[in-house]
């Protein structure tokens, strides 16, 4: 199962449509590295509404993507992650620490434009 | 519907395939969503482990009935017969892990579920049980 990536000015938008194997996961980090260093982009939305699952590799996954994003100057935003998971995620003890989540896309996307025009002014 | 399930366990996609049966299994015995997603949290972990440190095994999802009460729930067994666990009691210490995972696995699944067993012998194997109880109106 492959996870789209669209770009949109300088943010990339993915948005992770059904559940996800590891390998799925390791692909998509991949994918989403190659495109941020090729389309230079500023700031990641990654949607998970779809997931009704986000276990402790999973997780893991999300926060290495923003780490290493993080280092090539994008932030990543990780969007609607559905209560019933948040509870999972707590329980588990994963915290996505130092990622920053948003309600839904659109809380995401403007959440990163109102950092890039902080930035430019 | 089957009181009794079997998932073989070899491959990352077997994790999702175990964790999806668990969830409609949960959701016909009449689970809340919240309680569909902590076991199928928990089984996600426990398919892990079994591919992790075994490569192969099963998960057995089974209907069950407490003794004194009518109250349902679903057993989970998660079984492999791959290099055990030295000491148990350090494999259920959160951020133990002897594979550069996060170990979460064991303890967070032991808090995901109402009850958790675990038996293992080293060179035989581990044999995981858990069980969510169905919540009394």
């Amino acid at each position: 199962m492959e996870v789209p990536i669209l770009k949109q000015g300088e943010v990339l938008i993915a948005t992770i449509q059904a559940a996800l194997t590891d390998n799925d996961l390791r692909t998509f980090r991949s994918a989403l590295l190659d495109h941020v260093v090729r389309s230079r982009s500023r700031g990641i939305v990654i949607d998970v509404t779809a997931l009704d699952v986000l276990d402790s590799f999973g997780t893991r996954t999300l926060s290495e993507i923003a780490l290493m994003t993080r280092l090539r100057g994008a932030e990543t935003i990780i969007v609607g992650v559905q209560p019933e998971v948040a509870f999972a995620m707590v329980q588990l003890g994963l915290t996505l620490e130092g990622v920053t989540t948003a309600l839904d896309l659109e809380e995401g996307l403007a959440y990163l434009n109102r950092k890039a025009k902080n930035l430019r002014s | 519907m089957f009181d009794e399930v079997i998932v073989p366990i070899s491959s990352d996609l077997d994790i999702v395939a175990a964790r999806q049966n668990a969830r409609s299994m949960a959701a016909k015995l009449g689970f809340a969503p919240i309680d569909q997603t902590l076991i199928a949290t928990a089984i996600s972990e426990l398919a892990r482990n079994i591919v992790r440190y075994a490569q192969h095994g099963e998960i057995l999802l089974k209907v069950i009935e407490a003794k004194n009460s009518s109250r349902g729930g679903l057993m989970v067994v998660a079984r492999d017969e791959g290099p055990g666990i030295l000491n148990t009691q350090q494999a259920l210490e959160d951020g133990y892990s002897t594979s550069g995972s996060l170990g979460l696995g064991l303890p967070g699944a032991k808090r995901l579920m109402d009850e958790f067993e675990i038996s293992s012998a080293v060179g035989k194997g581990t044999t995981v049980t858990v069980k969510k109880w169905l919540k009394s109106l």
